[in-house]
């Protein structure tokens, strides 16, 4: 039936177009773009994240790796691992990258006030948490002690390795650091990072735990946390899931019953109890 | 509900004009041994006593394969969304497949709108027929054995000589004014329409043990049963339950370049939880390894979770995937399976 309807043009797909402002290299697998929207800043909180296109290769979802106190602009950490980001590193500034988002619930930054951080970064884990690195240090008062452990496989995989002195300062907080296996010029903590934990002296009670890392290290990481006596209910995860359309269509980045791109990526672990899907 | 009565030799007269007057006309046709939904070009062409088709009409309005986003590349990146609202009319859609696009107008008109599917759906006008069931069908089941109202807007039952014609909107009842020879139906119409949906249910050999509206709860106690296991054991991950479900509805999204290397395409492609790869990320950790936890996950998505999210199942008894399964999983014995296991635990 011919009936004339009011026919939407707009797309949930959609992307906007926005300019690669820089680009560096931070590892040999990790670039770390500037990305730049011509209607202005992002408007993310820490810990969500975009779905990035490279037109002609597909779409990835990204997540901000820049605090949004940092203006008009936002950074994401790409590591080299697939169709769409092999061709995103084939980016040089001045280039156009499709944005979507920001999607998802970030970091409870409302729970997080007033309470001490621990901020636990397990290899690519460390770029969502370098938003909430950057938010704590250009809101630094709302916060009490920081403490950050950042782990990686080897010392030249360790992200952002040329900012730790600089948060150190800024954060006037503890940061520790290991790698899984050293190398010659590593004089370092050597171990994965739950290594690091019997070391740690935390008022447990009043501290927040922020946890990102790859699948395998949750269950480790967590039992550490908890038995340093952090409540479960405060204690935070950022999870990683296949996602194709960040809007909660797709299926494809459900676990148990809910869809990671919307409910998440960041839950608190009394969310997840009970959903064996949480932890891969 | 708004009756109307068609002579079965005035069919014919009323989809011979839809199909002259109409921009697309879909109705089920022979392939084969089977049937298919395809475009109508002669009302003789039309199947209308059928037991099943081999995909639901779902394929028009989430196409196997669609274009999202057409664009160009260049100096300035230029992107354009591509709405489809060609105009349908889908004839012959079963009460199942009703229910199953029901299911599909939650999912993708909630929160987000995919206009998408949406622009389409608006533009599809849906002429249901009502049928006898097979050996695999269980709608009575999951409650779609009848179409319920807002699901159609016309729906036929064969009483004999005619269909009694059940108007369910202000469009269907101007397709029927405009284009078909109606009657008042009398109440021997209504006796035989009525008769109809009794042999339908007293027809129906696939059964579930228990009240579908308890499956959510149950399935709590579930998802370490045994069953999985079995299930796991069995299945192919050859995702033809995926393919063949009305209800199915996830995708995935890749670009597809011409040879100019400047325009390209956007495209979404059906995909399937019950495929390896599903929910593989980059770096190849695969969340769903598991054979068992794919098959899990699809009967927690019929019902539980997108059970709970829109208040009916997503599992609409129309047995495709129970034809298809190479190996003979199929809905009624795997949720007969955990309904026997929870009454034994409770016992």
């Amino acid at each position: 039936m011919s009936t004339p309807m009011a026919l939407r043009t707009e797309s949930p797909y959609l992307s906007t177009p926005a300019t690669v402002t820089a680009v560096r290299s931070i590892t040999a697998k990790e670039k770390l773009f500037d990305i730049r929207l011509p209607g202005g800043p992002l408007g993310h909180l820490p810990g969500q994240f975009v779905s990035v296109s490279a037109f002609g290769y597909g779409e990835a979802p990204i997540s901000i790796a820049s605090s949004p106190t940092a203006g008009d602009h936002f950074q994401l950490c790409v590591r080299n691992v697939g169709n769409v980001t092999a061709a995103l590193h084939q980016l040089e500034p001045g280039s156009s990258v499709g944005i979507r988002g920001p999607f998802g619930r970030g970091f409870p930054i409302e729970q997080l006030r007033g309470h001490d951080l621990l901020i636990v970064a397990g290899g690519l884990g460390l770029a969502p948490l370098r938003s909430l690195i950057q938010y704590a240090i250009d809101r630094r008062q709302e916060f009490r002690q920081i403490t950050l452990l950042i782990g990686a496989r080897t010392p030249s995989e360790l992200l952002f390795r040329d900012e730790y002195a600089a948060w150190q300062r800024q954060l006037v907080g503890e940061i520790l650091v290991t790698v899984d296996r050293g190398d010659d010029q590593w004089s370092g903590h050597v171990g994965v990072i739950t290594t690091l934990f019997p070391n740690l002296t935390l008022d447990a009670k009043a501290t927040m735990a922020v946890i990102v890392g790859p699948p395998v290290m949750y269950r480790f990481a967590l039992a550490e946390a908890f038995s340093k006596g952090i409540p479960e209910s405060q204690v935070y995860v950022s999870l990683e899931r296949r996602m194709k359309c960040g809007v909660g269509k797709c299926g494809h980045c459900q676990l148990n019953g809910v869809y990671v791109c919307q409910k998440g990526p960041v839950f608190s672990y009394t969310e997840l109890a009970g959903m064996e899907e949480a932890w891969g | 509900m708004a009756l109307s009565v068609i002579e079965k030799k005035h069919l014919t007269d009323f989809v011979n004009r839809l199909i002259a007057t109409q921009p697309a006309v879909i109705g089920p046709v022979r392939k084969g041994s089977k049937l298919v939904f395809g475009p109508l070009s002669q009302a003789q062409d039309l199947v209308l006593d059928y037991v099943t088709t081999i995909l639901p009409p779902k394929k028009y309005l989430l196409p196997p394969q669609e274009t999202l986003i057409r664009f160009k590349l260049g100096p300035s990146l230029e992107l354009e969304p591509v709405i489809e609202n060609t105009p349908r009319i889908i004839l012959g859609v079963h009460p199942c497949d009703l229910r199953g696009i029901w299911s599909l107008d939650q999912a993708f008109g909630d929160d987000t709108v995919d206009t998408h599917y949406t622009a389409r759906r608006r533009a599809t006008t849906l002429i249901g027929v009502d049928c006898h069931p097979d050996e695999s069908c269980f709608c009575t089941s999951v409650g779609s054995q009848r179409p319920e109202a807002g699901t159609f807007d016309l729906f036929l039952t064969d009483v004999g000589s005619a269909y009694v014609v059940e108007i369910g909107s202000e469009r269907g009842r101007q397709l029927l004014e405009r284009y078909a020879q109606t009657r008042e139906a009398t109440a021997n119409d209504l006796a035989l329409q009525q008769r109809f949906w009794r042999e339908k249910e007293a027809a129906m050999q696939a059964h579930l043990n228990g009240d579908v509206h308890l499956l959510p709860l149950l399935l709590d106690s579930q998802r370490q049963s045994d069953t999985w296991k079995e299930l796991g054991n069995k299945c192919l991950s050859c995702g033809n339950c995926n393919l063949v479900c009305p209800t199915c509805y996830c995708f995935d999204v890749g670009d597809l370049m011409q040879l100019n290397l400047t325009d390209g395409e956007r495209v979404r492609q059906w995909d399937g939880c019950t495929l390896t790869d599903f929910a593989v990320v980059a770096g190849g950790h695969n969340f769903r390894r598991q054979t068992e936890s794919r098959v899990r996950h699809r009967y927690y998505r019929k019902f539980q979770y997108l059970m709970l999210r829109y208040g009916k199942p997503f599992c609409t008894g129309c047995g495709r995937c129970t034809r298809s399964c190479l190996v003979h999983i199929n809905p009624p014995d795997t949720l007969n399976a955990l309904i026997a296991a929870s009454e034994k635990e409770e016992a």
